[in-house]
């Protein structure tokens, strides 16, 4: 297991260079937009590997709830931090290909925005976890991420109406699309879910470093509490504290 | 079933009795929306025909930032005086608590709303060209979406510090279908063109969805406080 | 084409955005191998 992290590390930043290269050469230039058009394939991967992750945020944050695992809560932080840095990337890149396109900067395209409120929950989901400084943080953080799976569909139904209400530019190409294209696409959208496993599987050690310093500390608290006591010879409580 | 009830209306009525004798944070909120308006007035000053298509944010925004105001002070008074402990042994159930916080909310943010809505009328001189009833309706579906969640997430943010920008910082990215709905709903509705029922059930599914969610997963925040 | 500039702006935000978080998540680490450290010591 040890070995597997610095070799799917190779292997990810191989896949990176070669998805990067298929994107910028090899794959064929569009009709319409040019060159600009290739920011499609930094642009979906990231969205669909975001959209991956808070999934998985979700699914570890139910099986935290129903199993009080701190492992489930650490995947559940990493995804969540991961995934909004993915999201990030999606909205950066998103009108950066809109305004040579459209000659706007932001539109109310269905997927764009669906990722802009996804990206907004998280945050405050987040946030949440930076200013909740209890044990109970991981329940309530929890509890945040089903609300905000919940809301989801509701909010793709309302810009889906939206949209039929005030029509807006498609911002990722509809319809159907070239074979060579769509094969460029799958790779770079395998080398940025590799990367993302990377990256999320590194968070999570983190955090479990982070308990590990956190456990130690409250160790050695203890430990100069029972000290201090036995100098001052006074009775140790027994019992829990 | 009746247990859950009469306990509901029990705190209800003596949130409403507490509320009633000091009448302080009423009066801040009746000035605080009031307020609100009169800013909103001087800073988007449309012509008749254009103040019916953006009055329906204009005002819901306004709403949203009074509520903001009410919500905040849910549990102000259980944590003063330790009722949550209380509530947490005590065999009640804890729907009923977050029932009677919501409906004390939702009444009190109705009461905000039915200040503030005349004001507006006669800043902006609205009048509806659609049905009004559905304005009620809207607004009532619309405020009950907004003091659901409010009132949930201002229990998750009891303990953490800055509670009071806590609450619109988690309140705000969930709430945003409920608030196009009840915009676009008002929008639709107050300039006449079309119908507004997609949104009206839109709203009425956010309520629903979220008072479930709520009622469901409120014990687990009560018990994590 | 003007447009290009678009194209290599976005690649390079998408790297810069990882750069960042990465970044961080090694200052995270070392301090918290800093701070690993010094209570082995205690």
């Amino acid at each position: 297991m040890k070995r597997l992290f610095p070799i799917l590390s190779v292997i990810t930043a191989l896949l990176l260079a070669f998805a990067l290269y298929e994107a910028l050469v090899v794959a064929p230039t569009e009709r319409t937009m040019g060159d600009v058009q290739r920011i499609f394939y930094y642009h979906v991967p990231s969205a669909w590997t975001a959209f991956l992750l808070f999934f998985t945020n979700l699914i570890a944050s139910i099986a935290y709830l129903i199993g009080k695992n701190p492992k489930a809560d650490a995947l559940a932080v990493a995804s969540a931090e991961v995934g909004v840095v993915f999201c990030a990337v999606v909205l950066v890149t998103g009108p950066i290909w809109a305004r040579p396109v459209w000659g706007i900067w932001w539109t109310w395209d269905i997927r764009l925005t669906t990722t802009l409120v996804l990206w907004l929950i998280y945050v405050s989901y987040l946030m949440l976890r930076r200013f909740s400084d209890t044990a109970q943080t991981p329940k309530l953080a929890a509890v945040l991420a089903i609300f905000g799976a919940l809301d989801v569909p509701l909010v793709y139904f309302s810009i889906w109406f939206f949209r039929t209400q005030h029509p807006q530019p498609v911002i990722g190409g509809g319809g159907s699309i070239d074979p060579r294209m769509l094969h460029v696409l799958l790779i770079n959208w395998l080398a940025f879910s590799c990367f993302a496993i990377l990256v999320c599987w590194s968070r999570f050690r983190l955090e479990n470093l982070r308990h590990e310093v956190e456990e130690t500390q409250a160790l050695e608290s203890l430990i100069g509490v029972a000290n201090s006591s036995a100098q001052t010879k006074m009775p140790l409580r027994r019992g829990p504290a | 079933m009746s247990t859950l009830r009469s306990i509901t209306l029990a705190t209800l009525l003596k949130d409403i009795r507490l509320e009633w004798r000091s009448k302080d944070a009423l009066n801040a909120m009746l000035f605080f929306s009031l307020l609100v308006v009169v800013i909103f007035s001087f800073s988007f000053d449309p012509n008749a025909e254009e103040s019916r298509a953006i009055a329906g944010g204009l005002i819901w925004v306004a709403f949203l930032f009074a509520s903001i105001v009410a919500l905040n002070q849910t549990w102000a008074r259980e944590m003063r005086n330790q009722v949550l402990d209380a509530y947490r042994v005590s065999p009640a159930p804890a729907n009923s608590l977050f029932l009677a916080k919501a409906l004390g909310n939702f009444i009190l943010v109705s009461v905000l709303e039915c200040v503030m809505a005349p004001l507006f009328i006669v800043f902006y001189n609205l009048r509806s060209l659609g049905p009004a009833w559905q304005l009620i309706v809207t607004a009532g579906l619309a405020t009950w979406a907004l003091v659901v969640n409010g009132t949930f997430f201002a229990a998750m943010s009891l303990r953490t510090r800055s509670r009071e920008i806590m609450l619109p910082l988690l309140l705000f990215p969930i709430s945003i279908p409920a608030v196009q709905s009840m915009v676009e709903a008002t929008r639709i509705i107050l300039t006449g063109e079309g119908s507004a029922r997609f949104w009206i059930v839109l709203l009425l599914t956010y309520d629903v969805v979220f008072t479930t969610a709520c009622l469901a997963l409120f014990e687990t925040v009560l018990q994590a406080e | 084409m003007n447009s290009v500039k678009y194209l290599y702006a976005a690649y390079i935000a998408t790297w810069l955005i990882h750069a960042f978080y990465l970044g961080s998540m090694l200052r995270r680490y070392a301090r918290l191998k800093q701070q690993l450290k010094e209570l082995a010591r205690k």
